[in-house]
């Protein structure tokens, strides 16, 4: 009997697979159609060059876009990323520097800082049982403030050998950046997904409720999707370092870093109700993100319109998901 | 039997004391505590003039909590505040400079504008279904999008006339009580009529807590949705034109720094971040509690360490986590 009631063979779930990877399809498609669209258009055609200046800037939002992620899986919401990147980015100002055992070292430093953050928040909303959006706002109050003493005024230095290899390009000319990038996803992200960890995040996300009821432990799970997402912003803050040479407390940027966070991840196929959706979407969102931007430059948009039609294909592109309200045969199922 | 409803209805005080949320009550100590401490290291903090001020500083920041507390009564969120406060003051600032009766106009036109930005954001919350957090974001890009467009060409008046400047530093009764906080007052008594009396507002409470039970019940909540967004846009953009009347110019970002205390000071008044629960009392004391820390530590001195912004954060964040750890925990995840 039991055999016979686990239908479920491989090879003949691709409905299900097709609909689970639905939304990083579709953002995958997109952002193929815009950069094809943008290389086209671009004064100097396809190069490398162009490439890696994509790159560069796409990668960073991809990494806070991948740190949000986590966050994003349990149901909850991290607004704390941008802090955490800032913070990151001042701390490595200082000691991502020197020999290059001393830089392995301060990098080693940094990640730790970012984990410890990402523990703080983890914390706070498991065991405090406070709502992830307050936390991480009061959270990320402290974060900006400890960067703030760390680095008063922009400065700092970096070690700038490894700084033009990680901007540079690789023989070929593969933007390291993105070489890297896959390299922190094959790391971190392919085993998350495959391990038993990894599902919990994802049972979480659906149903806190039915989750616990399945004996899975909720708690480890949820505590270290937020020392992930912790993590993945301190590596987003190493990389801005190695793209400025400095380190600088910007509320500014990181205000944009936590809001064009949340809007890479929805545009990514991530469900902000949790439990839907993948990390590779969220960086597929970040680079659509990226893309709209260079699109509105290399169609000469008067530069006084961007930001507005930036704003505009942002809110046009969160609305898509509302093409589901045509499938919907009961009003109640609006409420869901 | 003493907890059956009869003989709770006997004792006045009993039932006065049962009335009060334990998270207000809590909130209005942590008020009482702060100004203490701050009373030890310099007298005046206790002065009528210096409280009188820190509510007119608070009356701005309550009128942008009040919206937001709405919004938050419905279980959603409003991120596009820091540009819709932006939009009210600048629009009304530029009304101000159309003819002879700009003036007359600048403060309608500044509020409606955020009202046209709330009701879009009701319809894509209420009709389109995006989640709220994102649609709203998306509603601030474009709101600040019209702005840069706006001003980037042309340069439109950005100072304030005298209506609008009274309005926010002046004092019309006797001459003691600021202007702003004889605002805060008749919004807030009308948001607390609304809230407790009307039909609107026990729609709102009933959307928060099931929004599908609140339609079986017969109520279009759709529609209350997109009024309280709109309600909750035209306080913003109404706090907008205080604050540039306040400082007599409008600028862009000037609503920047306003959006992470809004939020706090509707939670730190006890009201419930996933909707449905909250009493506007507790907006009140919220407001006051977050504009006290706030002026408390720019203006406190501790020998030998110099106080700065870094500083200022880092308190400030770990307060507000310390004072919902004392009353805002959530239930325990159970079967």
């Amino acid at each position: 009997m039991t055999d016979q009631a686990l239908p479920i063979s491989h090879g003949s779930d691709w409905r299900y697979r097709l609909g689970e990877h639905y939304g990083t399809l579709l953002a995958l498609a997109v952002f193929v159609i815009m950069f094809a669209v943008y290389a086209l258009k671009y004064p100097t055609g396809f190069s490398a060059d162009m490439v890696q200046t994509a790159a560069s800037k796409g990668v960073l939002l991809a990494l806070v876009a991948v740190a949000q992620t986590f966050v994003v899986l349990t149901a909850g919401i991290d607004l704390s990323v941008g802090m955490i990147l800032v913070l990151c980015n001042c701390l490595a100002s200082y000691i991502v520097i020197g020999s290059p055992v001393m830089t392995v070292l301060g990098i080693v430093g940094v990640l730790a800082a970012g984990l410890a953050c990402g523990a703080v928040n983890g914390v706070i909303v498991i065991y405090g049982r406070l709502q992830p959006i307050v936390t991480t706002i009061a959270t990320g109050a402290v974060f900006f403030g400890i960067a703030l003493l760390l680095r008063p005024q922009p400065g700092g230095d970096v070690n700038e050998d490894l700084a033009d290899w990680m901007t540079g390009q690789l023989p070929g000319g593969i933007p390291t950046a993105a070489v890297v990038l896959v390299v922190i996803m094959l790391v971190i992200w392919v085993p998350f997904r495959k391990s038993m960890l990894g599902r919990v995040v994802y049972a979480v996300g659906s149903s806190e409720q039915a989750a616990y009821m399945s004996g899975l432990h909720i708690r480890r799970a949820k505590f270290a999707a937020y020392c992930l997402s912790g993590l993945l912003s301190a590596i987003g803050g190493i990389f801005i370092t190695f793209v400025t040479y400095t380190g600088e407390a910007s509320s500014a940027n990181a205000n944009a870093y936590t809001l064009n966070s949340i809007a890479a991840v929805v545009l990514g196929g991530v469900s902000l109700f949790g439990g839907r959706g993948s990390a590779v979407g969220a960086i597929f969102g970040a680079l659509i993100f990226r893309t709209i931007g260079d699109l509105l430059f290399v169609f000469d948009l008067d530069p006084l319109w961007q930001p507005l039609f930036l704003g505009v294909v942002l809110l046009f592109s969160v609305c898509l998901g509302s093409f589901r309200l045509f499938r919907i045969r009961n009003r109640l199922e609006l409420f869901g | 039997m003493t907890d059956s409803p009869t003989s709770a209805k006997s004792g006045f005080p009993r039932s006065f004391l049962r009335s009060i949320d334990p998270a207000v009550a809590t909130a209005f100590a942590c008020i009482l505590v702060l100004l203490l401490i701050a009373a030890t290291t310099n007298p005046d903090f206790l002065s009528p003039e210096y409280l009188l001020i820190q509510l007119q500083s608070a009356s701005f920041l309550a009128m942008m909590s009040t919206g937001m507390m709405l919004v938050i009564l419905l279980g959603q969120i409003d991120l596009s505040l820091p540009w819709i406060i932006t939009v009210g003051g600048m629009m009304s600032t530029a009304a101000a400079g159309w003819g002879p009766w700009g003036p007359a106009v600048a403060i309608p036109v500044g509020v409606l504008c955020g009202v046209i930005f709330g009701i879009i954001n009701g319809i894509g919350v209420a009709y389109l279904r995006v989640p709220s957090m994102i649609f709203t974001l998306g509603i601030n890009a474009v709101a600040q999008g019209f702005m840069i467009m706006r001003t980037g060409g042309a340069a439109p008046q950005d100072m304030a006339p005298d209506s609008m400047h009274y309005l926010a530093t002046g004092r019309f009764l006797f001459g003691v009580i600021p202007n702003p906080v004889l605002v805060w007052i008749v919004v807030g008594a009308v948001i607390v009529f609304l809230l407790r009396k009307t039909v609107f507002g026990r729609a709102i409470y009933a959307i928060g807590n099931r929004e599908a039970a609140a339609y079986l019940s017969g109520i279009s909540t759709q529609r209350v949705v997109v009024a309280v967004f709109a309600i909750s846009g035209g306080l913003a953009a109404f706090a907008g034109t205080l604050l540039a009347g306040y400082s007599t110019k409008a600028y862009q970002g000037m609503g920047d720094p306003y959006l992470l205390p809004a939020i706090a000071a509707v939670v730190l008044g006890g009201t419930s971040i996933l909707g449905g629960r909250g009493t506007y009392i507790g907006t009140v004391a919220g407001v006051i509690l977050i504009t006290l820390l706030q002026s408390i530590l720019s203006v406190i001195r501790i020998q030998g360490i110099e106080i700065t912004e870094a500083h200022r954060q880092v308190v400030y964040g770990i307060v507000i986590v310390a004072m919902l750890l004392l009353y805002g925990r959530g239930a325990k995840v159970t079967a």
